[in-house]
C-alpha cells in the first residue's frame, strides 16, 4: 500500500505548499505533495525539505527536540520521541501519542 | 452570515404518529437472527425495489441494546412499514418488537421461517407482503417539513491529514447554520474525541453537562486502552495522521462552534434543535469487543437517534451508504475526489486549492435540504444500503446529560 499519489498537476501553483493552521503550531501541513530536496518558505526563511512529504502530512516548522509537545490546530497532538530538524517530515518515526499507541498495517493482534 | 433555508415549500415529509416526519418512506425487511439473513436478503433483492431495505441483528442470544435499537430503527421516521423475518428458535423478542411497530401505526408483518415451511415458502410470502406494503405506502401523502424538524448526524471514515482541514470544518460550518435554523445535529465517536474533552466540556450549556462529557471521553479512553487499539487505522497514518489525539482534533471540527446541548446514547432522540454528542462507547466492563467495529455501526446508531440523513466525511475515500437514511459524502482530499468522484457528493478538497470554507459549508447546507427533499445522494443512487448491528450494553443517560432548554 503506497500513499496518495498526485493524480494531476493541480492548478495551485500560486498557493503556498504549506499551511499553518494555528499561530502557535510548531508543525505545518502539506497542501500538496512536496518532493525531496524541494525548497519551501517557512516563516520567511528558505528551507530545503530533506525527504518527500505527501499531501496532508506534517513537517517541522522549527527544530523540534525530543520530548517537545507538538501543536496542531493550537492543540497538543503528541510528543517527539526523537528530534526533527526544521522542514523535516513529522510522523510515526519521530512523533508519538500522549494517550494511546497508533496502529500501522502489518502489526499483529497486539496493538502495543 | 447564516444562510436561511431557501427551499420555499421544498422540503416535505411523511407524517408519523409520534409527530416526527420522514424524508423517505422505505419498507424495512428485518432479520432477527443471522439464520434468517439470507431469506430476508432474497425478499429484498427479488422485490426489485430501491425503497425496500435490509436491516437486522445477527445474534441468537438476547441483548437489550439490540432490541432497543431495532425498535428505534423500525419506527424511524424514514421507515413506512416493516416485515420481520425470524427463523423461529432464536431468543430475539420478536413479539415485543412487533407490538412496538404496530403501536406506531405502521404496517407490520412477521414471518417465522420454521412455521412458514422453509426458504421458498417464506420468500414467496415475504414478496407478497412487501408488495402489499409498498402499494399501501404509495398512497401516503407528504406534508410540508421545516428545518427545525430535521435531525442530521455526522461521521468520518477513512480520515487522513486533509480531513481536519477541509471536509470536517466545512461540515462544522453547515452544522452551525442548521442549528441556527433550529435543526438538531449529532456528532459522535467519543473514542475519536480523546484529547478534546476539555475544550468540548467548555462548550456545554451547563457545567454539569461539561463534566458528563469529560467522564464519557475518559470512559472511551479506558475502553480503547483495554482493547489495545485506539480508533486509528493503518490508512489514517498513511494519510498523514500520526496520533489518535491528532485524528481527534480533526474529527472534532465536524461539530462546528455551536454550544453543546446534550450528551445522548444510541437510541436517544434529541428533544429539540441544537448540537448533541452521541456516546457510542458501551458502559460497564468491556464485554462484547470493540465499541463500533466499522463506520456503518456508527451510522446505524446515529440513525437510531432519529438522524434523517448522514454527513460522512472521508479523506482516503469511503463508498458506503446506509439502509434507512441517505448518506452524503463530503470528500476532504482533492486527489481522492478525482479518483472517486462518482461516489462523492461534495469536493471539500478544493479548500486546499483556495476555495473558501464558507462556500463549501454552504454547498453542504444546500445539499442537505436537496436530499431531504427527495434527491438521492450519490451512495443512495448507487444502491449502497450497508447495515450492521452488534452486541453492546448501555446504562440510561443521567439527568445532567439533557439540561432543559
Amino acid at each position: 500500500m503506497t500513499g496518495i499519489r498526485p493524480v494531476t498537476n493541480h492548478n495551485s501553483g500560486r498557493l503556498p505548499p504549506l499551511l499553518l493552521l494555528h499561530p502557535e503550531d510548531n508543525i505545518l501541513v502539506a497542501r500538496r505533495d512536496i518532493a525531496a530536496g524541494e525548497r519551501v518558505e517557512i516563516d520567511g526563511a528558505s528551507v530545503i525539505v530533506p525527504n518527500a512529504v505527501e499531501l496532508g502530512h506534517k513537517l517541522a516548522r522549527r527544530e523540534l527536540a525530543p520530548g517537545t509537545r507538538v501543536l496542531k490546530y493550537g492543540a497538543p497532538i503528541g510528543s517527539m520521541k526523537v528530534g526533527a530538524a526544521r522542514g523535516e517530515h513529522v510522523h510515526l518515526h519521530n512523533l508519538q501519542s500522549d494517550y494511546l499507541p497508533s496502529t500501522t498495517r502489518g502489526e499483529g493482534t497486539d496493538g502495543h | 452570515m447564516s444562510p436561511v433555508s431557501n427551499q420555499q415549500g421544498g422540503m416535505r415529509g411523511y407524517p408519523r404518529s409520534d409527530g416526527r416526519k420522514g424524508i423517505r418512506n422505505v419498507v424495512a425487511v428485518a432479520y432477527l437472527v443471522e439464520c434468517a439473513h439470507h431469506v430476508s436478503r432474497l425478499i429484498v433483492q427479488r422485490s426489485g425495489a430501491d425503497d425496500v431495505h435490509l436491516i437486522g441483528f445477527p445474534g441468537c442470544y438476547p441483548n437489550k441494546y439490540a432490541l432497543e435499537m431495532m425498535k428505534r430503527l423500525c419506527t424511524h421516521p424514514n421507515v413506512g412499514a416493516v416485515l420481520l423475518v425470524s427463523l423461529g428458535c432464536e431468543s430475539f423478542n420478536r413479539e415485543e418488537l412487533r407490538r412496538t411497530i404496530d403501536a406506531s401505526g405502521r404496517p407490520v408483518d412477521l414471518l417465522v421461517i420454521q412455521h412458514a415451511g422453509g426458504t421458498t415458502r417464506t420468500l414467496n410470502a415475504g414478496l407478497e407482503i412487501v408488495h402489499r406494503m409498498r402499494t399501501e405506502l404509495a398512497r401516503q401523502t407528504t406534508v410540508p417539513m421545516a428545518l427545525d424538524e430535521l435531525i442530521v448526524g455526522t461521521v468520518c471514515g477513512g480520515s487522513d491529514g486533509t480531513s481536519g482541514i477541509t471536509a470536517n470544518p466545512a461540515v462544522g460550518r453547515c452544522f452551525d447554520w442548521l442549528i441556527e435554523n433550529s435543526a438538531a445535529c449529532i456528532f459522535e465517536e467519543t473514542g475519536e474525541l480523546i484529547g478534546c474533552e476539555r475544550i468540548m466540556a467548555a462548550r456545554a450549556i451547563t457545567p454539569e453537562l461539561g463534566r458528563e462529557i469529560e467522564v464519557c471521553v475518559e470512559k472511551a479512553a479506558n475502553y480503547y486502552r483495554i482493547m489495545g487499539y485506539g480508533s486509528f487505522a493503518a490508512g489514517n497514518s498513511e494519510g498523514g495522521l500520526t496520533t489518535l489525539e491528532e485524528k481527534s482534533m480533526g474529527a472534532y471540527s465536524k461539530s462546528g462552534s455551536s454550544p453543546i446541548s446534550g450528551l445522548i446514547k444510541p437510541g436517544d432522540v434529541p428533544p429539540r434543535g441544537g448540537l448533541y454528542l452521541l456516546d457510542v462507547v458501551p458502559d460497564g466492563e468491556p464485554r462484547f469487543g470493540f465499541p463500533n467495529i466499522s463506520d456503518n455501526a456508527e451510522i446505524v446508531e446515529l440513525i437510531a437517534c432519529g438522524s434523517h440523513l448522514i454527513l460522512f466525511t472521508t479523506g482516503r475515500g469511503s463508498v458506503v451508504g446506509s439502509a434507512i437514511s441517505p448518506v452524503i459524502k463530503v470528500c476532504a482530499n482533492p486527489d481522492t475526489y478525482e479518483r472517486m468522484s462518482d461516489d462523492m457528493d461534495v469536493n471539500a478538497g478544493r479548500i486546499l486549492h483556495g476555495a473558501e470554507l464558507d462556500e463549501v459549508g454552504r454547498e453542504i447546507f444546500d445539499l442537505v435540504q436537496k436530499v431531504a427533499s427527495g434527491a438521492p445522494s450519490k451512495s443512495e443512487a448507487l444502491g449502497h444500503q450497508e447495515f450492521i448491528l452488534t452486541y453492546k450494553q448501555f446504562e440510561p443517560i443521567g439527568p445532567a446529560c439533557l439540561p432543559a432548554a
